[in-house]
C-alpha cells in the first residue's frame, strides 16, 4: 500500500469523527461520542504511519532524493492536519469536553480533502536552500504552535455562538448549546490552547531565524513570510497581556483569537499564495 | 468623592507602565507590520511609479512605506513598546522578588480558611513529634519545608517552582536583548555580497546599502566551483566553492567547502554559498584528425577563435549546446580552405567521437570537453550582535516556558494545641492552572493525612 492510499482513509476517518461529533451534539449519545474519539485516535495512528511511510518512500526514490515530509506545500498542509488532531487530542483529555472536536475537527478534515485533492502529490527532490536540519525543527514547532490557535480558534467560535444566549439568561440552554461547555470553560480552554501555542510559535519564529542566518548570513530580513509570522507573535502577545486586564477576558479574548488564528493561516498560506518573499518555493506544487 | 491628584510625572509613569499601552503597541505593530508586506520594501523608483502612480509614490517616500521597517515612526512604536516593557518590569519586579527575599513562612487564619486548597485533620500525638514525621513525609512527597514556630504553633512552609515567577520577566528582557544584539550588528557589522571567478583572488565586498568596498583584510579565493544536479534533471542537488584563505600570507582554510546552509567564517566575517553564473567565454577541447596522414592533434580554442589547421587550413568553432536533443553536448564547426572559402559547417557530438570519421573531407574532429569557468556568488555577512541575539532568543525560549507551563506551588501546614490535642491545618496555592494543582493537592492531603493518622 502506498501513503496516498492512506492519506485518503486518514481523509475519510476525520469525516467520519467530524460527522459523530456533529451527530453527538444533536443526539446528546455518550457512545457517539466515544465513537467519534474511536475514530480521531484511529485516524491520528495512520496517519502517523502514512507520514513515516512518505518518508521511507522519498528514500526508495533514484538520485538521493530522500527526506522528512515537510517540504513542499502538499507536505505542509497533510503535517498541519496532524498537529491540529496531537493537540485537539491532548486538550481533549485533560478537558473530556467532546462537543468541542465538532469545531476543531473541521479544520483538520478541510485540510486533508484539499491537500489530497488539488494539491501537486509528489515527492519532489529538495533545493539546496531547504536541505538543513533546521527546516524540520522549524516545520515542528510552527504547526504545532499553528494547531493550538486552531483548536482556541475553533473553542471561541463556540465561545461566540453560546455566549449571547447565556447572556440573555433565559433559565438553562436547551438544545445544541446546552451540550456545549459553559462559557467559562470556553474562555479558559481558549487561553490555554494559546499559552501551549504561543512558546511554540516563539521556538518556530526564533528556529527560522536561527536557520535564515545559516542559510544566508541574516537572521532577519523583514520579508513577507518573517513579518507575518510576527505579526501572528503581536497579536497572541496582546492576547495573553490582555487577559490581565479586566474586560478583555470572555468575547473580546475569543475575537482576538479567532482574529489571531486568521493572522495564522494568512501567514501559512496567504504570504505563498498571495505575496511573494523567501518562502515562495513552499507555495508550489499548486 | 475623594480624588486623589497625581502629579504629572506620576500621571507619566503611570501612562509608560500601563497594559492599555501594551495591548495597544502590540496591536500597532501588527496592523502596521502588514503595510511592509503589501508594498515591496526598498524597490527601484521607477518601479513603485509604474505601478502606484508618481503622486502616490512621492506620499509613500514622504511616509517611509517604501522604507517602513526602518523608519522613524516603526522604529519609534518599537521604542515605546521597549519603553513600556522597561517600566512595568520595573513597577512589578520588587513584588516578585519579595516572594523570593520573605517567603511567607507563616500562613494567617484567612489563608487556612478560604484557601480553595485546604484541609484539616486532629490527632493525639503531640505537636512536636507530627511536625518532625511531617517535614519527612512534605521532603518526599513535594520538597523539603521549612519550620517555623510562631506564638506556640508549629508552622511547615514548602514551595517549589518559584522561578515561573520570573517566567514574565525573563521574556521581557530577553526582548531587550535581542534589540541590542541587532542594533550592535547594525551598526558594527555588515552585509555585503561578492563575486569571484574560479581561480581568481578577492580581497574586498561590495556592502548591500553603498558604493565604497569593504576591505575585508584577507584575500579569499575560489579554486573550484561545482554544480551537482539530481540525476536525469536539470535541478540543481547542491553547488559547492572551494575557498582558499589567506592571511599576511599563512593559508589559513585550504580548498575549505561551502554549500548553501554551511558557511565559512574567518575573523567575524562569513561566506555564504549563496548564487553561481558563467563568467568568460569557455575553452573546448577538440582532436583534429588530418585524414590524409593520420596525424592527431588537440587545440582548445575558445567559441569564434580561428585556429590553424596544416597545409593551410583554418577551423573555428561557432557555436555551442550542453544538451543538442538526446544526444548530449554538441558544437558546430566550419573549415576555411587556404584559399578562404567557408565551407559548409557540420555538427560534432561529444557523445560519439568517431562520429565525424565519416563525413569525410580532409579532417575529422571531436569533441572531447567544455568547459566554462563560473564565478561564486558569496553573501558575506559581519555580525557581532549575533551572539546577543541568540542569547536572547534562548532566554526568551526559557522564560517563556517557565512562564506558560510552570507555576509557583506553595503548601502552609500550621500544628497547634487544643485541649491536649494536636490540630493539623494545612493550605496551597498554585500562581497558576489551579485545576491541574488541585490534583496535586488531593494526592498531598492523602499522604498527610495518612500521616497525621498514622497508616503510613
Amino acid at each position: 500500500m502506498e501513503s496516498g492510499q492512506l492519506f485518503n482513509f486518514v481523509t475519510l476517518g476525520y469525516f467520519i469523527a467530524m460527522v459523530l461529533f456533529i451527530t453527538y451534539l444533536a443526539t446528546r449519545n455518550s457512545k457517539v461520542a466515544f465513537l467519534a474519539h474511536l475514530f480521531c485516535v484511529a485516524g491520528v495512528a495512520v496517519h502517523t504511519l502514512a507520514i513515516g511511510m512518505r518518508w521511507y518512500e522519498s528514500y526508495q526514490m533514484p538520485g538521493g532524493v530522500g527526506h522528512a515530509p515537510l517540504s513542499n506545500l502538499y507536505e505542509s498542509v497533510v503535517f498541519f492536519a496532524w498537529t491540529i488532531l496531537v493537540i485537539y487530542l491532548l486538550i481533549d483529555f485533560k478537558y473530556k469536553q467532546p462537543s468541542i472536536g465538532a469545531f476543531v475537527l473541521p479544520f483538520a478534515f478541510l485540510g486533508m480533502t484539499w491537500a489530497q485533492l488539488t494539491l501537486n502529490t509528489s515527492i519532489e527532490p529538495l533545493v539546496p536552500a531547504l536541505q538543513s536540519n533546521w527546516l524540520t525543527y522549524h516545520v515542528l514547532t510552527c504547526f504545532l504552535g499553528y494547531a493550538a490557535f486552531a483548536v482556541a480558534c475553533g473553542v471561541s467560535i463556540m465561545y461566540l455562538i453560546k455566549v449571547g444566549k447565556e447572556e440573555k439568561g433565559d433559565g438553562p440552554i436547551g438544545g445544541i448549546l446546552g451540550i456545549f461547555p459553559s462559557i467559562r470553560v470556553l474562555d479558559d480552554i481558549n487561553y490555554r490552547a494559546i499559552m501551549i501555542g504561543f512558546p511554540l510559535l516563539t521556538l518556530g519564529i526564533i528556529t527560522g531565524a536561527a536557520w535564515a542566518n545559516y542559510a544566508w548570513g541574516t537572521y532577519w530580513s523583514w520579508d513577507p513570510k518573517e513579518t507575518w509570522s510576527l505579526i501572528v507573535w503581536f497579536i497572541y502577545a496582546a492576547f495573553l497581556h490582555a487577559r490581565f486586564t479586566r474586560g478583555w477576558v470572555g468575547r473580546r479574548a475569543a475575537w482576538l483569537s479567532v482574529i489571531g488564528f486568521a493572522a495564522t493561516i494568512f501567514c501559512y498560506l496567504g504570504v505563498n499564495l498571495v505575496l511573494s518573499g523567501l518562502h515562495s518555493y513552499g507555495g508550489g506544487g499548486m | 468623592m475623594n480624588v486623589k491628584k497625581t502629579s504629572s510625572p506620576d500621571r507619566l509613569w503611570d501612562f509608560f507602565c500601563s497594559l492599555k499601552l501594551t495591548i495597544f503597541t502590540l496591536l500597532m505593530l501588527a496592523v502596521t507590520s502588514i503595510i511592509g508586506t503589501v508594498i515591496q520594501q526598498d524597490g527601484a523608483a521607477e518601479e513603485y511609479i509604474k505601478e502606484y502612480g508618481r503622486s502616490n509614490y512621492e506620499l509613500f517616500q514622504k511616509m517611509h512605506l517604501t522604507d517602513m521597517y526602518h523608519s522613524w515612526w516603526f522604529v519609534g512604536l518599537l521604542g515605546l513598546f521597549c519603553v513600556n516593557l522597561i517600566c512595568c518590569s520595573i513597577k512589578n519586579f520588587p513584588r516578585v522578588w519579595k516572594f523570593v527575599s520573605q517567603p511567607m513562612l507563616v500562613a494567617g487564619d484567612g489563608t487556612y480558611k478560604n484557601s480553595a486548597n485546604k484541609a484539616e485533620f486532629i490527632t493525639k500525638e503531640p505537636a512536636d513529634e507530627l511536625a518532625q514525621r511531617l517535614t519527612d513525609t512534605l521532603k518526599s512527597a513535594f520538597t523539603r519545608p521549612t519550620l517555623t514556630e510562631v506564638d506556640g504553633h508549629l508552622n511547615l512552609f514548602a514551595q517549589k517552582g518559584i522561578y515561573s515567577r520570573f517566567g514574565a520577566y525573563m521574556t521581557h528582557l530577553s526582548i531587550l536583548i535581542i534589540m541590542l544584539g541587532a542594533i550592535i550588528g547594525t551598526v558594527w557589522g555588515y552585509k555585503a555580497y561578492v563575486n569571484i571567478v574560479e581561480g581568481t583572488s578577492i580581497t574586498q565586498v561590495w556592502p548591500r546599502n553603498g558604493n565604497q568596498p569593504i576591505q575585508l583584510g584577507y584575500s579569499v579565493r575560489c579554486d573550484k566551483f561545482e554544480v551537482e544536479y539530481y540525476p536525469g534533471t536539470m535541478r540543481p542537488k547542491e553547488f559547492r566553492s572551494l575557498l582558499t584563505i589567506v592571511d599576511n600570507g599563512k593559508v589559513i582554510y585550504d580548498k575549505a567547502k561551502i554549500i548553501v546552509n554551511e558557511p565559512l567564517s574567518y575573523k567575524g566575517i562569513t561566506f555564504y554559498q549563496s548564487s553561481y553564473g558563467p563568467a568568460g567565454t569557455g575553452t573546448f577541447e577538440i582532436e583534429v584528425t588530418d585524414n590524409k596522414s593520420g596525424d592527431k592533434l588537440t587545440v582548445n580554442p575558445a567559441q569564434g577563435q580561428r585556429v590553424p589547421l596544416p597545409n593551410g587550413f583554418f577551423f573555428s568553432v561557432d557555436d555551442f549546446t550542453a544538451s543538442y536533443e538526446s544526444y548530449g553536448a554538441a558544437a558546430k564547426l566550419h573549415v576555411d580552405t587556404p584559399e578562404g572559402k567557408h565551407r559548409t559547417p557540420f555538427i560534432i557530438l561529444q557523445k560519439f567521437p568517431q562520429f565525424d570519421a565519416r563525413r569525410g573531407g580532409d579532417f575529422s574532429f571531436a569533441l572531447k570537453s567544455y568547459h566554462q569557468p563560473q564565478y561564486t556568488g558569496l553573501q558575506v555577512a559581519k555580525d557581532p550582535g549575533v551572539w546577543i541575539v541568540w542569547f536572547g532568543c534562548f532566554l526568551m525560549v526559557f522564560g517563556s516556558m517557565s512562564a506558560f507551563f510552570f507555576s509557583h506551588r506553595r503548601v502552609w501546614i500550621r500544628l497547634s494545641h487544643e485541649q491536649g490535642k494536636t490540630r493539623v491545618q494545612m493550605a496551597a496555592n498554585a500562581h497558576r492552572n489551579q485545576a491541574a494543582f488541585s490534583l496535586t493537592f488531593e494526592e498531598l492531603k492523602k499522604q498527610i493525612e495518612n500521616t497525621v493518622t498514622n497508616k503510613a
